[in-house]
């Protein structure tokens, strides 16, 4: 099969293997179940044209590929395409539905079944059907799909070595009889199955690699589907009426204003806690402080020294202020690292227990007056830990409208980790009262720029619909795997642009160039800002990456209020290189260079406005 | 009347959604014209939140405002 992505390029599969592909909706228990199948040898691809990774391991002399968690297989969105496209290719489709989802999640199971590929169900979570007294008649629910069907508690173990068992006797399912002929009359133009069920779907990209028209059936038969899933779940689930219990409640209350305010309030002052203050100041301490700049640094220089004197150009590139082998990496693993573990610790924690679709239908109003809707306060958590990332995951906001002004919001005014990092430590000594101006000048910059770009961009934004799935604790396991395939993803990223940004400088400073631009910048710094004049050098640097900028005021000595007005600036400044480069890459080279140009514009002038203000004050 | 105008607990049935993309995705999540649902919370001018057995799903205001719907009378 050649779609628009082939993942026989993307994984290597051995000969004579068979691909044993894992699908089911978002949040059921799919990584436990690929973890308990595979073992430690675990590879990550990057799906080829797209951000999705997948994962795969190996099963005995089989392959076992996990999928994005998607709701169905209709091109909506990458993961959507990304799990078409390796399950068309499978040779069994092991398919793990939640026992107290089934009307949502068997919804996939027979689209599943219509691609005609061989299935095996895992029927997951029985423990917390049976606590909710939500009882699945198994037997009749393998008699109705036509597939074998086992009862798993993944998280417990229990059940997966039936699972592995019954790999051997997969078998396609039953599929609905009007469907099957219009599959049958579709079978001498399109040889597969699946291929056929998803042109009668209206899935473009498959109709047009087929060269044929879309069917124009999609919603009858979602309708149909539909209709032989409650028809189903009739039959096979018996439910007592449970209590509405603890976690139900809880659910309901994150989403009011009250008290799902002071329950936001509470989540991001414990993660402040961990990324700003333990994080920030006592990890680091120790990290950077110590284990870099006194250990690593004593060595490197010693051993730098003894080839390379130290006041030479490439004893400066490589071991001066921002030397490659110094400033780079002490700055890097001794202050970044440790500060995008904890966001990203902290982020896998609440992705997997269900808060942020809760976060989001509590902040939809407030989005909505911005043009945006509740969905897109996940790129924008997602921008405190990196813009790049957060950049890339406005592709799931519904319009074209939307996903600019998210972009433009992450690219002006939201602080990466890093950048959040480096200002908390320079802003704390300062008390209480200049971070308050801090935080609501940055704020009130974030409204003014979404309200006045959903005032002047065309088009009508989307609504928030989204599925919110139960309370649950997160898996340790499964939060540390995140952060680290995160953190690994970061440092690849990261790495050589600090290496490119520090180089540059230095040389900057060896032909003198930085004198230049100081002298040039001095109007904006000095006149407009009312800072002292090597703060261009944090500009300037701040093109690179804004938290080096955030860094390179570490060095200069500043008043309160300078620190303050600097800060803000930084903060509003340019987004790091491949921030900027994800930005062209996402959006049209239009709107791109606006919002880069916007950026330097709203930094300075709210910088002079702010300097000016404090200085009225005072 | 609209899914905007529904009250907390009160058990509904979904006649219209007029864009149809959000009406396939409504059929994906059980949601769909004909279904039977309980409005589980209501935020004030902002989302509704309707229930089917487990599932739930929260719907914007605007989104609402554009979806029919007509009340169940409780049997006893």
């Amino acid at each position: 099969m050649q779609h628009c992505h082939d993942i026989n390029k993307a994984i290597a599969i051995p000969a004579g293997a068979r691909k044993i592909v894992l699908v089911g909706n978002p949040n059921v228990g799919k990584s436990v179940f690929f973890n308990a199948l595979t073992g430690l040898y675990v590879d990550v691809s990057n799906f080829p044209g797209t951000t999705v990774e997948i994962s795969y391991g190996p099963l005995g002399r089989d392959v076992v590929i996990d999928t994005p968690g998607v709701y169905g297989i209709s091109s909506f969105n990458d993961e959507e395409k990304v799990a078409r496209d390796v399950i068309l290719d499978a040779d069994i489709v092991l398919n793990i539905v939640d026992a107290c989802h089934l009307e949502r999640d068997l919804f996939l199971t027979l689209q599943v079944i219509d691609t005609g590929k061989p299935v095996v169900v895992a029927l997951n979570m029985m423990d917390e059907a049976k606590a909710r007294k939500r009882m699945v008649d198994v037997d009749l629910l393998s008699d109705l799909l036509g597939v074998p069907v086992i009862p798993t508690v993944a998280t417990r173990k229990s059940g997966i070595d039936q699972v592995k068992a019954a790999l051997d006797s997969a078998r396609p399912g039953i599929i609905d009889h009007e469907l099957a002929q219009h599959l049958a009359a579709l079978q001498n133009r399109v040889a597969k199955q699946g291929d056929a069920l998803l042109i009668l779907e209206d899935d473009p990209h498959v109709a047009e690699y087929h060269g044929v028209e879309p069917g124009g059936m999609r919603e009858e038969i979602y309708r149909r589907r539909r209709r032989r899933v409650d028809d189903i779940v009739r039959h096979a689930v018996k439910e007592e009426c449970a209590k509405v219990s603890f976690r139900e409640r809880l659910g309901q209350w994150m989403m009011r204003p009250f008290p799902g305010i002071p329950i936001l309030m509470a989540v991001l002052a414990a993660a402040y806690w961990l990324i700003g203050v333990f994080v920030a100041q006592t990890v680091v301490e120790i990290t950077e402080e110590v284990i870099m700049s006194q250990y690593y640094y004593n060595f490197i220089m010693r051993l730098v020294t003894r080839f390379i004197a130290a006041d030479s150009a490439l004893g400066a590139i490589l071991a001066g202020e921002f030397g490659l082998l110094t400033m780079t990496p002490i700055y890097l693993f001794g202050l970044l690292l440790p500060l995008v573990v904890g966001f990203y610790l902290f982020l896998s924690a609440m992705e997997d227990s269900g808060y942020l679709p809760r976060v989001a239908t509590l902040t939809d109003r407030a989005l909505t007056g911005i043009g945006l809707n509740g969905r897109a306060i996940i790129p924008i958590i997602l921008g405190f830990g990196c813009v790049t990332m957060a950049t890339i995951t406005t592709r799931l906001l519904g319009s074209r409208r939307e996903r600019v002004i998210a972009t433009a919001l992450l690219g002006i005014t939201i602080p990466c980790s890093a950048q959040l990092g480096v200002i908390a430590g320079l802003i704390s000594p300062l008390g209480p009262g200049y971070i308050v101006i801090y935080v609501v000048t940055i704020v009130a910059v974030f409204g003014l720029v979404g309200r006045g770009l959903h005032r002047v961009l065309p088009g009508e934004s989307t609504h928030l619909l989204i599925d919110l799935p139960p309370l649950r604790l997160p898996r340790l396991e499964n939060v540390l795997k995140k952060t680290f395939h995160r953190t690994w993803h970061f440092l690849s990223e990261a790495a050589p642009l600090f290496a490119l940004g520090a180089l540059l400088i230095t040389v900057l400073q060896l032909t003198g160039l930085l004198d230049v631009f100081q002298n040039i910048m001095a109007p904006v710094t000095t006149g407009l800002l009312r800072l002292p004049r090597e703060t261009a050098t944090a500009f300037i640097m701040g093109i690179m990456r804004r938290d080096f900028g955030a860094a390179g005021l570490y060095d200069i000595n500043l008043t309160p209020v300078q620190t303050l007005v600097a800060l803000v600036t930084i903060t509003l400044f340019v987004p790091c290189i491949a921030s900027v480069m994800i930005i062209f890459k996402e959006r049209t080279w239009k709107e791109s260079a606006a919002i880069w140009a916007g950026s330097f514009v709203t930094a300075f002038l709210t910088g002079g406005i702010l300097a000016w203000l404090m200085g009225w004050l005072a | 009347m609209t899914l905007a105008d529904v009250k907390q607990g009160q058990k509904i049935v979904i006649r219209h959604i007029a864009d149809p993309l959000v009406r396939v995705q409504a059929i994906r999540f059980g949601i769909a014209e004909g279904a039977e649902v309980t409005c589980s919370s209501v935020i004030a001018s902002g989302p509704i939140t309707v229930k089917k057995n487990m599932q739930e799903i929260a719907v914007g205001r605007g989104l609402a405002k554009k979806i029919r719907v007509s009340p169940v009378e409780d049997k006893i």
